[in-house]
């Protein structure tokens, strides 16, 4: 009996974040006062939409490089292939995938670079991932600001800034917008499931699952238990490291496509962002940690994540009578979940490396 | 020659680049049509103003506990203490000592929480203390609606509750530190004397605490936690007292910042206000390891005074707004570039 409770709290406090929000969006939905039909069809929707980011972030994950934030460089990198294909009005499937064509080699190098700075960083791997997003962004401001028009030909007009250069804050996608979503329309009581996007997803995990198996597979979860050992095995850390930065940072990139022909419209200056940000709370609320994900932590951090996105503002609306409260609460529930994950990640390292220093020092007493 | 040589190795590539880059910006200055007096006066105020946030870098970095990303936590402490003394209408520098005096206490607490908290997750505290800023300014944008302030100056005006994302401090305390004993000459030319003298104060009382038998504790733990131990330092206290000190520095230095500026900003208005600051310190020459006096002084002219002349003089020259993207590239770079070299030292 005693052993039953002892495993039930141990499960309790694994999937300690889940299950707080599984509680608030149980205790929010009733009163944002939302019907299910709408509830149901709104989260088909963001999962489509949202889960190819979140994938991209298992595999540094695998290979003990944390929270990938430099995804926003893929992110950038998907941008620039869908300004490119607005301005040259390719539509449909055609744009997307020449928009996925164009942004892969810059996807690549950017990944490389990103790869090639973090190897430099080691040990400090988010915190400048973090910073490398930012200063990126300035690099992609300077490209689509100043770059867009004056050096890289931009035939549309409507596309560039009345000054003459630099493309307008939004960029309307309306050539791509939910044909992938679209492409094989299925109905099921009134519900739309947006089945290609979902097929593609479910490749991508495929890929995931095929990829743990594989040498280099196996070799980044080598270098992401133990890097030194790893090395004196005759894995070449770094290379194995870069690698997974570069394929997190092309998968970014065609998750952020996605996301956008999803949306219909693109925040030329905050789309990608946000992607990083959402991306990463969604993954830490399905339960995984900075060192480990699953698939299915994907798919539950999505669901529960965006639950309470949706319903948070109204409940707030008729909770307090204010909805920008509800809208507060919400960006004060994505920062914190990410702190805390990241603080209960970092706490439970130091009480394993005080327990293994103890039992050391336990050893030399005897 | 050689003394050039020595020179570039101790200020390092990356700050005499910046350097030159401002002083060639002074230099192009009046051929553009930019008034010289109006640029260096411009970058003055703006050091005096960001230098006491800058400043709370310090502690922080020599207890070990990397760059205080955290900065926000001391920032609302500092902005709920200007809100107060409104409330309280408290004008003149009577007004910005009831700020302070109720900003320090709460950036204590908060402060002390927050080092309980770093305290915890040794190795990765600057991710944590950027996330544990970010929150704290999310959780109080609630604050900022729910408090119960009534000032008609605060509030919204229709609603007659939750305050506004600006506050004008004009008619309580503005300028009220910087015009202390402040002068001008010609007509542009001015120069926020008390402001000066209150950040010099600061820097001299960080200076004396370094060299007190606390402050020597707290830099033997940042550069040998295992000495410090073997010493009989309490590791987990000093860097507790030095995040407090961060935090309350940050308290202070919010406030001189809006006795200058002329406005409150709440919301997400301190957000991003960490990164400027550990730029500052990091183009001053300090590295996550090591932070001094010097490096505070320097870094915030050099980083302030890009902040003040690309604006003006990149648009008088080719007439369009680059200034945000110079800005967001060498401030991130900077810091990126603080980050990738430390372990290049250790090797």
């Amino acid at each position: 009996m005693n052993r039953k409770y002892d495993n039930f709290k141990h499960i309790l406090i694994q999937n300690a974040v889940p299950i707080v929000f599984l509680l608030v969006s149980a205790f929010a939905i009733p009163i944002s006062q939302f019907s299910g039909t709408y509830l149901v069809q709104e989260m088909l929707v963001r999962l489509s939409r949202n889960s190819f980011l979140v994938l991209s972030l298992l595999i540094p994950i695998m290979a003990g490089m944390g929270l990938n934030f430099g995804m926003v460089l893929g992110a950038m990198a998907g941008q620039i292939g869908l300004i490119f294909i607005t301005d040259w009005n390719v539509v449909g499937i055609y744009g997307m995938v020449l928009a996925a064509i164009i942004s892969t080699p810059l996807a690549i190098l950017l990944g490389w670079l990103c790869g090639l700075i973090l190897n430099r960083a080691r040990g400090r791997e988010m915190v400048t991932s973090f910073i490398l997003g930012f200063f990126m962004n300035g690099v992609y401001q300077l490209v689509v600001l100043y770059g867009f028009g004056s050096v890289v030909p931009v035939a549309s007009q409507k596309m560039v800034l009345s000054r003459g250069f630099g493309i307008r804050n939004v960029t309307n996608l309306e050539g791509v917008r939910k044909c992938l979503d679209n492409l094989l329309p299925v109905s099921v009581a009134g519900v739309e499931i947006p089945v290609a996007t979902f097929l593609i997803i479910g490749l991508f995990c495929l890929f995931v699952l095929w990829f743990r198996k594989t040498k280099l597979g196996q070799d980044m979860r080598a270098v992401g238990q133990d890097l030194d050992v790893a090395r004196d095995a005759g894995i070449p850390v770094e290379r194995t490291r870069l690698i997974s930065i570069v394929i997190s940072t092309v998968l970014a990139c065609y998750g952020q496509i996605i996301f956008l022909q999803n949306i219909g419209t693109m925040n030329t200056y905050n789309s990608h962002e946000q992607a990083g940000m959402f991306a990463i709370a969604s993954l830490l609320v399905g339960g995984s940690t900075v060192s480990k994900a699953s698939i299915f932590n994907v798919f539950l951090g999505v669901v529960l994540f965006h639950l309470m996105f949706v319903v948070s503002p109204m409940a707030g609306k008729y909770l307090i009578g204010e909805a920008q409260l509800g809208e507060y609460f919400r960006v004060f529930v994505s920062y914190g979940i990410i702190s805390l994950a990241l603080v209960l990640h970092a706490w439970r390292r130091q009480k394993e490396k005080d327990r293994t220093r103890r039992s050391l020092r336990g050893l030399q007493a005897e | 020659m050689n003394t050039i040589r020595e020179f570039i190795e101790y200020a390092g590539w990356p700050r005499i680049i910046i350097g030159l880059f401002l002083i060639s910006l002074f230099i192009i200055a009046p051929f553009v049509g930019v008034r010289f007096d109006v640029s260096v006066s411009d970058t003055l105020v703006r050091f005096g103003m960001n230098g006491v946030m800058v400043l709370a870098m310090v502690p922080m970095v020599v207890s070990g506990c990397g760059l205080n990303f955290g900065l926000p936590l001391g920032i609302i402490a500092g902005l709920l203490g200007a809100v107060t003394s409104i409330e309280m209408g408290v004008n003149g520098i009577p007004g910005v000592l009831t700020a302070m005096a109720v900003a320090v206490p709460i950036a204590v607490v908060l402060g002390w929480a927050y080092g309980l908290l770093l305290n915890r997750a040794k190795g990765s505290e600057m991710m944590i203390a950027t996330y544990v800023g970010f929150s704290s300014v999310a959780f109080m944008c609630i604050m900022w609606l729910i408090l119960p302030f009534r000032s008609a100056n605060m509030v919204w005006g229709y609603a007659g509750k939750g305050l506004r994302t600006t506050i004008s401090v004009e008619g309580y305390w503005h300028q009220a530190i910087s015009d202390i004993g402040s002068f001008r000459i010609g007509e542009f030319f001015y120069v926020p004397t008390g402001m000066f003298l209150f950040f010099a104060l600061l820097c001299v009382f960080m200076w004396y605490f370094m060299r007190t038998k606390t402050g020597t504790a707290m830099a033997t733990v940042g550069s040998n936690p295992e000495f410090a131990r073997a010493s009989g330092v309490n590791i987990d206290k000093m860097r507790t007292f030095s995040v407090v000190l961060s935090t309350v520095l940050g308290a202070i230095g919010i406030i001189v910042y809006e006795q200058s500026f002329g406005f409150i900003q709440l919301y997400m208005g301190p957000f991003y206000m960490a990164f400027p600051a550990v730029s500052a310190v990091l183009i001053g020459g300090a590295s996550v390891h090591k932070a001094t006096i010097v490096n505070v002084i320097v870094g915030t002219i050099l980083f302030q005074g890009i902040l003040t002349m690309t604006p003006s003089v990149i648009n008088s020259m080719i007439q369009t707004d680059m200034s945000e993207v110079i800005r967001i590239i060498v401030s991130n770079g900077m810091i990126l570039y603080a980050l990738t070299r430390v372990l290049k030292v250790k090797l």
